[in-house]
């Protein structure tokens, strides 16, 4: 199965994000986001890191218009997605998938729903409410559940599993989606220090097997350091620093978080 | 030293004069009105013997006419079944268009406004309209309790709708779902035990008030009932009134066992 998914990548073009010129104001004059741009391709993790309230947030929910933008451009795999509305819009949003702070599981349902939600982009509504997915989504589900440990809880509630166990879960749905670019907002931030570094592994392992561009918000900056590439830094809605961990010093964090008695 | 007893002889509460004067006056006007409308201790003495009276005359009930009994009841049973199927067919969708935090507001407030309506008479209002617009018997019933029940169920599931988490909804919108999935998926596994239990319990009005829509000749043993008044037919009402009474315990014990197997 990895080698059939492998040679199907291979076909494809490069995986990219890029974003250009991204400005977000909620009120006119005071932007949250002044002048983003990045870009980034292939197997690549990238972490954003900055204060809270510096719009890290609405940075990643500007990528798939959740929130739409002031004005700027966003690239998926080369497909300008800012002016996209409508049908047109759902179709790109496939293609970006996304990893929640509060994981996002719809509670009532099981681990393999929760899954399968991930592919509701792809299938009609009515194939949805017969629950009639398409048997080659349920054994990629299954493989995925497989992959990540969750092999036991197929079935479970997804109210019955520990954080650790429903941040799986939401990065299976959001992998699920076959998407271009995976976007994690805080994915660690409501777990504890150890299940964090589990999750941080399964995301960015998860996004080199699929070749996965991964971008993801976090505050712990020495897990950033840690499992990502190049790191964003950003500070009252710029960016600040941008570039491998080994060269973001103490200055840079200073920049970005301002003072510096935390850094003792 | 002078500052602290000043302190103790201050009262710990304020005396609130306008509620006293409030209090007082509505005391005043509520005995005034009961000297106005004669409702004093005498009456109340001739009332009880009256009442005596009417109750001596209901017993021993008269079971004598069980079919027409039996006939009326399943008519009554009938007009609450119909009505709560389509009432709450048609309240699940209006119910969700009146959510505010899913649809904007120029779909939820024509919504609202429905539902609003659908409130804003009594059942009785309703059965007479209906008994003038489609005539006698229980199709006007059915319509009668079928608005009642968009009324009712339609409010609460858009209450309910609008205190889901929106987390989910997020999520799938995030992922591309069509707006159709997203509710199937996110927002009626999260209110689907709530409807449930606004269904069943409006299956139990609309029980209730199906006795009552035939004083005004929509239907159901109301009718019958409204018509052993009139003739004086006390031990029959008796009757009418035990079976009225076993149908809603039924229904009762029926709709628990419903509700245990959805927990």
């Amino acid at each position: 199965m990895t080698t059939r998914t492998g040679n199907a990548l291979a076909a494809q073009p490069e995986r990219s994000l890029r974003v250009e010129h991204l400005v977000k104001a909620y009120q006119p004059g005071k932007p949250v986001l002044n002048d983003i741009s990045f870009e980034v391709r292939g197997q690549n993790s990238v972490a954003i890191i900055g204060p809270s309230g510096t719009g890290k947030s609405t940075l990643i929910r500007c990528v798939n218009k959740l929130i739409p933008p002031t004005s700027g451009a966003v690239f998926v795999s080369g497909e300008n997605i800012s002016r996209l509305s409508g049908r047109a819009l759902r179709h790109a949003r496939r293609k970006i998938g996304m990893v929640f702070q509060e994981f996002n599981l719809v509670e009532r349902l099981t681990v393999m729903e929760n899954v399968l939600c991930g592919r509701l982009g792809y299938v009609s509504v009515w194939q949805a409410w017969r629950r009639t997915y398409p048997q080659d989504d349920i054994d990629r589900a299954f493989a995925l559940l497989e992959s990540i440990g969750l092999a036991d809880f197929v079935h479970q509630r997804a109210d019955s599993l520990s954080g650790g166990q429903r941040q799986r879960v939401g990065i299976a749905r959001a992998i699920m989606q076959e998407p271009h670019v995976l976007l994690a907002d805080e994915p660690t931030s409501s777990l504890d220090p150890k299940t964090s570094v589990e999750i941080m592994e399964v995301l960015v392992q998860l996004s080199e097997v699929h070749r996965i561009p991964l971008i993801i918000n976090i505050h712990d900056v020495e897990l950033a350091r840690r499992f990502t590439s190049r790191i964003i830094g950003l500070s009252q809605g710029g960016i600040v620093f941008d570039g491998p961990p080994a060269e973001l010093s103490n200055d840079h964090l200073k920049t970005i978080y301002g003072g510096e008695a935390w850094l003792q | 030293m002078s500052g602290a007893e000043a302190f103790c002889r201050e009262r710990p509460f304020k005396v609130n004069w306008p509620v006293r004067c409030a209090w007082f006056a509505a005391i005043l006007y509520a005995l005034y009105a009961a000297n106005y409308l004669d409702v004093s201790w005498a009456r109340f003495v001739v009332g009880l013997g009256n009442g005596a009276t009417f109750l001596a005359e209901m017993v021993p009930p008269d079971f004598s006419r069980w079919q027409l009994l039996i006939d009326n009841l399943i008519e009554t049973v009938e007009i609450a079944i119909i009505a709560s199927a389509f009432g709450v067919l048609f309240s699940l969708p209006i119910g969700l268009l009146a959510a505010r935090n899913l649809l904007p507001s120029w779909v939820t407030w024509p919504a609202r406004t429905f539902i609003a309506l659908c409130r804003s008479f009594h059942p009785v209002i309703f059965a007479i309209l209906f008994v003038k617009a489609v005539g006698f018997g229980p199709l006007a019933g059915i319509l009668t309790l079928v608005f009642a029940s968009i009324g009712f169920i339609g409010k609460l599931f858009a209450e309910a709708i609008e205190e889901i988490s929106l987390k989910p909804v997020e999520a799938l919108r995030a992922s591309g779902a069509p707006f159709i999935s997203v509710i199937i998926y996110a927002v009626l596994p999260q209110v689907l035990n709530r409807f449930i239990g606004f269904a069943s319990y409006q299956f139990d009005a609309n029980l209730r008030n199906s006795t009552m829509v035939g004083i005004v000749g929509a239907g159901g043993i109301g009718g019958t009932m409204f018509a052993a008044f009139q003739r004086f037919d006390y031990d029959f009402l008796a009757a009418i009134l035990l079976s009225i009474i076993g149908l809603v315990m039924l229904s009762e014990f029926i709709s628990i066992r419903i509700k245990r197997v959805f927990q």
